[in-house]
């Protein structure tokens, strides 16, 4: 890499460079806007792992007891089903043992009934990923457009958009929750998820509106207006790209909270309806059996807790990588190792900054 | 000022009016009203559907229907104002709403409350000391929080807080090695918490792992958790160090005629110990113990106001804050006091800590023991929706004191001389507050959302039965008495919201 020193705006000589800018830029020179995000990204520790387990837990979900997506019907590795009861092993107690190691028929145990709590956890697990990719993707489309309308000619849109975002953000998301599952819940729950998306655009709405605002302000709005841009051409190809950020961390939030909404809406009973199963819907049936079956709660609510645990870190991990002043500071033994002279290039401008606050 | 609040209330009135008919349909075309009658064998099943189509006027489509039914709200109807209609069963809705609201409002207002002060304190405290294992240490935690279900929450805390603590009881036995563990934990957090060379770490870590096992070790030996009490003594000792603690934070300990008044509180509540234990504690209804917290507020206020010297306004706030702490102790030890009569009473036989409804039926007792039968009750409710709402709390709180820490007037508060103290709470946490404001309000929705979970997982028969019930039984009348509350509720904390912003930030403009 040569070190010709870069003109800086503001600077009117070629070789005055802002110190913090320059080693800012050799990081990320020559990346594209994406490039440094995902390197942002990979750098976030806690992010990498969630995605790892989170990756796993689904690979784990789809591959073990098949899936079942209207006639659509694949088979799996695991040799039970989540719907057929075989003769109860052991009392039902689960047969994962780590000291020796051993996984057995039924590593998570069965039920009353005789059914593997494995498949009935796999298929659970199955049904709340589906739900959180579908309310994801219908929630993030209906706020992102909505916002972008609404910030973008302002005016009556906005006014009526935001007054009817308010209406919506007055009912608490579970009242609204529940009062629709009662009607969709029968229909199966990517219906349901359907149903979810359609109520929870509105915090994604007011953001990107805001996100909108500002941003049309901006110079190069005025530039692609100059140079003759549509109205559709400016929304979606020049200020859409500038706010994706906030796009992607709020819709991966969303996504978290759309799991624990899912489980609580089955809890209740508003939500996914047997014979289909989900993993709110496990513990809600099994929480008088605590005492004497521990089992058919305790994994439904760690997988619960598993994927959304991954999705906020993930979330976190995205926030980072999007907004560089929210970076991670490098430890006190990395920075006296940076002092010391061995100057890593992603380091020192941590350092600085470090050093000037 | 006036003229946008009045806007602002208007524009707040129709959105309320519009969310009001869209749940009120919404509920009307959830099911089917008569579902239950059309599969009844009753023989006079046609005139129980003629008869349940007159009393909720089923025969009037759901979009005109809400005329009928905010028409009753409005007092239109000549029934009264305020008239929510009746249910399925022909039961007035006001009447059970107005058995409803009491517990659900105590609930949802005190886990509000725990989870805002939680959560300042521990965002700010982590702010402060970031990057240290502390933060790292709670901000794992408040992830985790987040990612929680709070019905899977609150069956642990039934199994695990509820019925462990109660059996616990019966024979209060700490043994040695839970000693050990509470002592190091202690002085791990405090360690981490308070900064210093790897010396004065060490220093903290005995002085907090001494101290938890030297109260431990005491209440072991006094069979404490049998016959819980402070004492003169531990209220004395408390009483002094809330002075000091809260003149330190809220004026500095520089500040003499602070630290002097809160002394002064102090000293009239130790005074004031043995006349409320034994005297007139008897006498309280519940009401005259709020306006007694009142009046200490006032009292303290006054001492702070009329010994401050020529600025007698933060002097007075600092005497303000440390009498009602040091009152709040004692209560907390007259509350204490009865728990031996209240364990023993032959309603609770020694399992105090509820895991079902909001008060034990048919239990009498002085205010006193009353009021420990809510606390056992409210406990893991509360327990449950602050570990869920206040993990999000600390989260933002900690983002903001950031931002805040890192601004130029923040370096110019430092360079002036002024202390660590006046710049962290003068300086940061005030401007720090403005977005949190805004959040919390936004927030309240949510948590009275997660109440109606948490009332059905520990039975309590408050507003989420109301809306359970009624949605259950496609009945939108209890759904919208339900509605009415939480959603007036919401409005109006976020119409205060606005204010607050507008009165901590003078760059905006409400005229």
């Amino acid at each position: 890499m040569s070190n010709i020193p870069v003109q800086q705006p503001g600077h009117s000589e070629p070789g005055v460079t802002d110190s913090e800018n320059s080693i800012e830029l050799k990081n990320v020179r020559g990346l594209s806007q994406a490039q440094i995000v995902r390197k942002r990204f990979f750098r976030h520790r806690g992010a990498l792992v969630a995605m790892i387990v989170l990756v796993f837990v689904i690979v784990l979900a789809f591959t073990s007891v098949g899936t079942v997506i209207g006639d659509f019907k694949t088979g799996g590795w695991w040799a039970y089903t989540w719907n057929i009861a075989v003769a109860i092993e052991n009392g039902g107690r689960p047969t994962l043992s780590l000291f020796p190691f051993a996984i057995g028929n039924h590593p998570f145990g069965q039920d009353e009934v005789g059914r593997d709590i494995f498949a009935v956890v796999m298929r659970g697990t199955q049904q709340s990923l589906m739900i959180m990719v579908i309310v994801g993707a219908i929630a993030t489309t209906i706020g992102t457009v909505v916002g972008a309308i609404s910030g973008f000619y302002r005016g009556w849109p906005d006014s009526v958009l935001m007054r009817f975002t308010d209406v919506i953000i007055t009912i608490p998301v579970i009242v609204i929750g529940a009062v629709l599952g009662r009607r969709f819940g029968d229909f199966g729950a990517p219906i349901l998820a359907i149903i979810l998306g359609l109520v929870l655009w509105t915090g994604m709405a007011r953001l990107v509106r805001g996100e909108f605002l500002s941003l049309r302000e901006r110079e190069f709005v005025d530039a692609a207006r100059v140079a003759g841009a549509r109205d559709r051409r400016i929304i979606f190809r020049h200020i859409l790209p500038n706010a994706v950020g906030v796009i992607i961390v709020n819709a991966t939030l969303l996504m978290a909270a759309a799991i624990l909404i899912e489980t609580g809406l089955s809890f209740l009973g508003y939500g996914v309806q047997a014979p289909d199963t989900s993993l709110g819907k496990i513990i809600s049936e099994n929480q008088a059996a605590f005492g004497t079956r521990p089992w058919l709660f305790w994994w439904p609510g760690l997988f619960i807790i598993t994927i959304a645990l991954c999705v906020n870190f993930i979330g976190d991990g995205m926030r980072d990588a999007f907004d560089p002043r929210q970076r991670r500071m490098p430890s006190d033994r990395l920075l006296r190792r940076a002092k010391l002279g061995e100057v890593d290039p992603g380091l020192s401008a941590a350092v600085t900054r470090r050093a000037r606050s | 000022m006036a003229t946008f609040v009045t806007r602002r209330l208007i524009a707040s009135i129709f959105i309320f009016l519009a969310a009001t008919y869209l749940m009120y349909n919404l509920v009307a075309l959830s099911g089917d009203p008569l579902a239950d009658l059309r599969d009844s064998t009753a023989p006079n099943k046609l005139q129980l559907i003629e008869a349940r189509t007159v009393l909720l006027n089923l025969d009037v489509p759901p979009f005109l229907r809400y005329f009928i039914w905010i028409g009753g709200v409005l007092g239109l109807r000549g029934t009264g104002f305020f008239d929510l209609g009746v249910t399925v069963q022909n039961q007035p809705v006001n009447v059970l709403l107005s058995q409803a609201i009491g517990s659900t409002l105590q609930l949802v207002t005190i886990a509000a409350v725990l989870a805002i002060i939680l959560g300042l304190v521990v965002g700010i405290t982590t702010a402060l000391r970031q990057y240290s294992g502390y933060d790292y240490g709670v901000t794992f935690l408040a992830f985790l929080f987040f990612s929680l279900p709070i019905f899977w929450v609150a069956v642990l805390l039934k199994q695990y807080v509820a019925i462990g603590f109660n059996d616990f009881l019966r024979d209060p036995q700490i043994a040695w090695w839970v000693i050990a563990i509470f002592a190091v934990v202690s002085g791990v957090i405090w360690a981490s918490v308070i900064p210093g060379a790897p010396r004065r770490k060490l220093l903290t870590f005995a002085i907090a792992a001494g101290s938890a096992a030297a109260v431990l070790t005491y209440m072991q030996l006094t069979d404490w958790f049998s016959y819980p009490h402070i004492g003169i003594v531990g209220v004395a000792i408390s009483a002094v160090g809330i002075a000091f603690g809260v003149t330190a934070i809220s004026t500095g300990l520089k500040r003499r005629t602070a630290l002097r008044a809160s002394l002064i509180v102090a000293g009239v509540g130790i005074a004031l110990y043995y006349p409320f234990m034994l005297g007139f504690s008897f006498y309280l209804a519940p009401w005259s113990i709020a306006l007694l917290a009142l009046v200490t507020i006032g009292v303290s206020f006054g001492i702070g106001w009329f010994t401050g010297g020529n600025d007698p306004a933060p002097v007075a706030r600092t005497a303000a804050i440390t009498g009602f702490l040091v009152a709040a102790v004692i209560a907390l030890d007259r509350y204490m006091s009865v728990w031996d009569d209240y364990t023993q009473s032959s309603r609770i036989n020694g399992r105090p800590i509820a895991t079902i409804g909001s008060q034990t039926p048919g239990l009498e007792g002085s205010v006193w023991v009353l009021g420990v039968d809510t606390f056992t009750h409210l406990l893991l409710p509360t327990i449950a929706l602050v570990l869920i709402s206040f993990a999000g709390y600390t989260r933002y709180s900690r983002a903001s004191l950031l931002e805040v820490m890192n601004q130029d007037y923040i370096r110019t508060a430092r360079a002036k001389g002024l202390t660590e103290r006046t710049v962290v709470m003068r300086h940061a946490f005030r401007n720090a507050l403005i977005p949190i404001a805004t959040i919390v309000a936004f927030d309240v929705g949510s948590i009275i959302g997660g109440a109606v979970i948490t009332e059905r997982v520990f039975g309590w028969t408050g507003m989420g039965a109301l809306f359970q019930n009624g949605l259950d039984k496609v009945d939108p009348n209890p759904v919208m008495a339900f509605f009415l509350v939480t959603g007036s509720l919401a409005i109006i904390f976020n119409l205060i919201a606005d204010l607050v912003y507008a009165g901590l930030d003078p760059r905006i403009r409400v005229a």
